[in-house]
């Protein structure tokens, strides 16, 4: 699972990086002293989990989910026993841990958060995490079926078990198999240029020896798969 | 009332003898305590209770991390007084503090 500690002291996210480190399957990306910075990264690096503190200047804790949309899971983790019921209002909210944090209590709220997140990621509509219809493909989200215009896809990166479906207006992470949504695509838009990554050849600005910018982003280009892509170009 | 001592206790248990990690914890406590301090100070001169209120809630972390667990008791309830507005403990818990401070600077 990647996850995010934020809290704007930094006794306690050390604290809790380092419970992080004993536990294999959890895997630190960053750790933020506020919440703005971490709504900045999300935009761009989707999480699995987040450990969130309530107390923080200006922003807080409920602030800061209030503001993200489809919010990762969270882990509370509060000097204060009171907010408990508040915060099992949010869905989003597997656990939530009083600090100073113990290592058996902070291996439970792991197994909680790895139950939940398991249970998310099965599928609603069996085998159709991603369906097309048309032009467009529907992807489920949270047991969300979420309706994207084929054509705004300009990438797809895979990430572990999940998949990153970059478009012109927003970027969605699903449950899925690079494999399964290239069966979705049309050819003709779409190749697989590296084994993490599926790019809209129209989208492409530029190509390197064994690299092509796509929008911002540097996709690196297998051996195996630039001859495809070069015979797929429209070449002076 | 003899003032309780701090103690390694939870930072030996919760870092499962990684010997790196505990002087690692203690050097940012050593760095932010002081500063959390300061600006509790700041806030309590300014009568900003609110505030102070706050910074105390940020204190009782590391209070309850260096094993003090009255004084956390202490700390909790005088969280509460500066919500409604008083200082009644506000002596002990600059106690509490003093005792912190001399403790960091012994480790």
């Amino acid at each position: 699972m990647n996850c995010i500690i934020i809290d704007d002291e930094a006794t306690a996210r050390a604290i809790i990086s380092q419970l992080c480190s004993n536990v294999d399957s959890l895997n630190v990306l960053e750790e933020f002293p506020n919440a703005i910075q971490a709504i900045k990264f999300l935009n761009q690096n989707p999480v699995d989990l987040i450990f969130l503190d309530i107390h923080m200047p200006e922003f807080t804790g409920f602030d800061f989910i209030e503001t993200i949309k489809n919010p990762p899971k969270i882990i509370l983790t509060t000097s204060d026993a009171n907010f408990a019921i508040q915060a099992f209002e949010y869905e989003c909210i597997v656990d939530y841990l009083v600090k100073p944090i113990t290592l058996e209590r902070f291996q439970k709220a792991i197994q909680k958060a790895e139950s939940v997140l398991t249970k998310v990621a099965e599928p609603i509509v069996s085998e159709k995490e991603v369906a097309t219809s048309g032009n467009h493909l529907y992807i489920n989200i949270d047991r969300r079926l979420i309706k994207i215009d084929i054509p705004s896809i300009y990438l797809i990166e895979a990430k572990g078990d999940y998949i990153q479906v970059k478009t012109e207006d927003k970027n969605y992470t699903v449950h899925s198999t690079l494999k399964k949504i290239h069966e979705k695509l049309p050819e003709d838009l779409f190749l697989k240029v590296h084994r993490s990554f599926i790019i809209n050849i129209k989208k492409i600005v530029d190509i390197e020896d064994n690299s092509v910018l796509i929008k911002k982003d540097v996709i690196p280009v297998s051996r195996s798969n630039r001859p495809e892509l070069m015979k797929r170009l429209n070449l002076l | 009332m003899e003032q309780e001592q701090p103690n390694l206790s939870y930072i030996h248990n919760m870092s499962g003898g990684d010997k790196a990690f505990e002087q690692k914890l203690i050097d940012i406590i050593k760095l932010e305590f002081p500063q959390e301090k300061e600006v509790y100070y700041d806030n309590l001169v300014a009568k900003n209770f609110k505030q102070t209120a706050e910074n105390v809630h940020k204190l009782k972390h590391k209070i309850s991390i260096l094993g003090l667990e009255k004084s956390y008791e202490i700390a909790v309830a005088f969280e509460e007084n500066l919500l409604e507005g008083r200082t009644d403990l506000f002596q002990q818990f600059e106690s509490i503090l003093n005792t912190i401070t001399n403790y960091l600077q012994k480790i």
